[in-house]
């Protein structure tokens, strides 16, 4: 008969309309703003009202998940900074848009390179959060941040981020990275043991 | 389909051709030199004798250094098997070609790109003008001795970025207004832009009575323009129709308003720099984009990626797959005027595989994920679960609602029945791939037909549909979904432990000098990219082989003799995106 198809479609339409309503039932009051609740209504197991009441629940970024980059630095005994990078420059040659300037520093005496950067600029209109700096950073220096809301009133004056809008504490990377600052520090204690073990035979 | 029992080959049509046709046998390329006088002839016996059907891929390399231009032409079987690549070389002061548009129509818009990019002259082509710059532009952009606005080196990475990296923008250098150059005595206020008289001319005309035009009822025709601010055409997109009342006599796309010259990005960067820009092609699939590239630079640096990391980057594509057709079906709905209730629901699975990629990618769309001989990293904890219960649960049982909810549509039906019907020898003729040529009821695909990555050991069908249709269009997208499932649910299966990465991870790849093509079958069709190689760390030519820019080719041929109202769903069924449309 015509018109079958369209009520059969109709019916998987109701079957959501009332699918909404169960679930709300389900969770009696606490679907929203509720992690526990946002986790399985999001999940491969959700039902009804899919979306998010954005900015009042917020979804979890995974811990993978990148945006504009950070420098991490190491807090010191005496709570001084302790910068990791060391100008190498492999960030500013792998990024695609070019958007990193890194001014090296000199040695006011020798003259001679000295390794902690004099200035560190990433233009964020320009970066396109693609992570490959941190990929391939051998100090572990450069991180992706997880902060996603940037925006601003002043493009002109506020989005060249300079040194000291870039650094973030290791603590801060560890509270938003656990799992990869964990390898990080493992592989970065055994080859410190490595090198005293080295030491030691010599 | 056709068996595949040919025994001409090309060395066969050597005594033909004698030194018009020759091997390239420069290190590191493939394929034959074919003089350009006997190009036409050549193509003829290619497509008639040898079968080479599907022309697949036209484009120009600019030998700067040794004062020659190249057009690489890749053409394939239909009835299985890998391309064949053929060149025609002429001088750079003048370069000029035979159109292969009489031969292989799907030649048609890949020859107006060359034409506006590298300045290739193809005599006889019925319509030779500019497709993704504007008419009145000067120059031709991807010439290698052309430079851009805001032109900093010939490439990256910039010199002035490490170790004095004073920061600077490009705009407050070059300031707007004063990066574009005029010719000597050109007034901007006297000007009156020429191209679209060009264009309405090239429409074609009412010849016979067909079309619904009754003979000796005068009527008159009109032009309209669709778009390119419309929703319908889903980005930039417009497209000049010629209409007898309601019919459309012959319809026209105009591109390039999203252009960026990618190509021209890709020549500056180096390799692997490369890698995320692929992601802005055809933004709602960038896995597979990765894919191809990625394969395309292993092939010239000739090393393959370890076992899992193969798996991964199947599951990925294939996922990215059934995202694309979830939402290209959604959007045909949408056009068809079942306002987002359809899209939405697709959309909701969507979300689910995009928290895929994004834990293990770090990002939703553009995911950058693949590198050369593996993927950038391990699939974090928890996601093979979630891809588990995704492919295993949720997903089979979604595709059989949104099946159970469109299918069998009184609407979606009506609207669908022979509308935008292309026949197979048509769409062979067109060049169109994916599912636009496999609903036409040719089942070539390039994971079944020239088996790439691991394809080759899982079990699964070549989805094909018979009528052409934009209601098969449709069909076949819901069979392509579930016949990745089942490649998913296999990978999930057998997925191994292990390494993800040859060698070590390198930010400064060594390709050895040469050319590659290397292609992935897409979400929406042929995917290619054709890559030279000099050695130096920035490839001398990038060319992407863009199958919603290529599908659109039939696009005026699918439209004819259908009512206005007909294109807009004619054009969701092809399913393109702009950003590779226009690149």
């Amino acid at each position: 008969m015509f018109g079958t198809g369209i009520l059969k479609g109709l019916g998987v339409t109701l079957k959501h309309f009332v699918g909404s309503y169960v679930d709300d039932i389900r969770w009696l009051g606490r679907r929203y703003f509720n992690d526990e609740a946002l986790k399985v209504r999001q999940g491969p197991k959700g039902t009804g009202v899919f979306t998010v009441q954005y900015p009042e629940e917020k979804l979890p970024v995974p811990e993978e998940f990148r945006f504009i980059p950070f420098l991490v630095y190491d807090e010191g005994a005496e709570g001084q900074r302790e910068i990791r990078c060391t100008s190498c420059g492999i960030c500013a040659k792998v990024c695609p848009p070019q958007c990193i300037w890194i001014e090296r520093s000199n040695d006011p005496q020798s003259g001679r390179p000295i390794p902690t950067p004099k200035e560190f600029f990433i233009d964020i209109d320009i970066c396109m959060n693609c992570g490959l700096c941190s990929e391939y950073c051998p100090f572990d220096a450069i991180k992706m941040d997880h902060d996603y809301e940037l925006a601003s009133f002043h493009r002109h004056a506020e989005h060249i981020f300079n040194m000291d809008r870039l650094l973030q504490p290791a603590s801060y990377y560890a509270s938003i990275r656990p799992t990869n600052y964990a390898r990080e520090e493992a592989a970065r204690a055994e080859k410190e043991a490595a090198k005293a073990a080295r030491k030691h035979e010599a | 389909m056709a068996q595949a029992t040919q025994t001409v080959d090309v060395e066969d049509l050597k005594p033909r051709f004698g030194e018009a046709l020759r091997k390239d046998e420069r290190p590191g390329y493939e394929g034959y030199l074919i003089a350009p006088d006997r190009l036409t002839e050549f193509a003829m016996a290619l497509r008639d004798e040898l079968k080479y059907d599907l022309l697949s891929s036209v484009t120009g390399v600019d030998y700067l250094p040794e004062d020659m231009m190249e057009v690489v032409y890749h053409a394939l079987r239909t009835s299985g098997g890998g391309p064949l690549a053929f060149k025609a070389q002429v001088p750079r002061a003048n370069p000029v070609v035979p159109s292969l548009v009489p031969v292989y129509p799907g030649a048609d818009f890949q020859e107006r790109e060359a034409w506006d990019l590298f300045g290739i002259r193809f005599e006889g082509h019925p319509d030779l003008r500019r497709i993704l710059m504007w008419e009145g532009f000067e120059g031709h952009p991807m010439r290698k001795d052309w430079h851009e606005a805001y032109y900093e080196e010939e490439g990256k990475p910039f010199k002035n970025r490490w170790p004095e990296g004073k920061v600077y923008r490009i705009e407050d250098k070059v300031p707007y207004g004063h990066n574009v150059a005029f010719p000597p005595e050109f007034s901007v206020e006297g000007w009156t832009p020429e191209g679209d008289t060009a264009l309405y001319a090239g429409l074609g005309k009412i010849t016979s009575k067909d079309n619904g035009h009754e003979e000796g009822l005068d009527t008159d025709e009109i032009v309209v323009n669709l778009g390119p601010q419309h929703p319908s055409t889903h980005g930039v997109f417009r497209m000049v129709a010629k209409l007898s009342g309601e019919t459309i006599v012959d319809l026209k796309p105009v591109m390039g308003y999203l252009h960026r010259n990618h190509e021209k990005i890709g020549e500056r960067n180096t390799y692997l720099m490369n890698m995320p820009f692929t992601d802005r092609l055809d933004y709602f699939s960038s896995m597979s984009n990765n894919f191809g590239y990625a394969l395309a630079v292993e092939k010239l640096m000739g090393i393959k990626p370890p076992e899992r990391a193969e798996y991964i980057r199947v599951m990925m594509a294939e996922l990215t797959r059934i995202a694309n057709h979830l939402a290209a079906i959604g959007f045909l709905l949408n056009d068809l005027g079942a306002y987002f209730t359809p899209v939405l629901y697709a959309l909701e699975e969507r979300e689910l595989i995009l928290d895929v990629f994004e834990a293990t990618s770090g990002s939703r769309m553009m995911c950058n994920y693949y590198r050369f001989g593996g993927v950038a990293r391990d699939l974090p904890e928890g996601v093979l679960e979630k891809v588990r219960a995704l492919v295993f649960e949720r997903l089979p049982r979604r595709i059989d609602d949104l099946d159970r909810y469109l299918s069998g549509n009184e609407i979606v039906q009506v609207r669908g029945f022979g509308v935008g019907v292309l026949t197979p020898e048509k769409a062979i003729a067109y060049s169109a791939t994916g599912p636009l040529l496999r609903a036409s009821g040719v089942p070539y695909d390039i994971r079944r037909a020239e088996p790439y990555s691991i394809y080759d050991r899982f079990e699964f069908d070549v989805a094909v549909r018979y009528h052409g249709d934009v209601y098969d269009r449709y069909l076949i997208r819901m069979d392509e979904m579930r016949q990745s499932l089942r490649i998913l649910q296999q990978v999930v299966r057998d997925i191994p432990g292990g390494e993800i990465q040859t060698g070590k991870p390198q930010y400064q790849v060594r390709v050895p000098a040469g050319e590659s093509y290397g292609r992935v079958e897409g979400p929406k069709g042929e995917l290619g990219y054709y890559l030279v190689s000099n050695g130096k760390p920035n490839p001398w030519r990038y060319h992407v082989r863009a199958p919603s820019f290529i599908n659109l080719t039939s696009l005026g041929e699918l439209c004819r003799g259908n009512k206005v109202a007909d294109t807009v769903v004619i054009l969701g069924s092809i399913d393109i995106v702009l950003g590779e449309v226009d690149r």
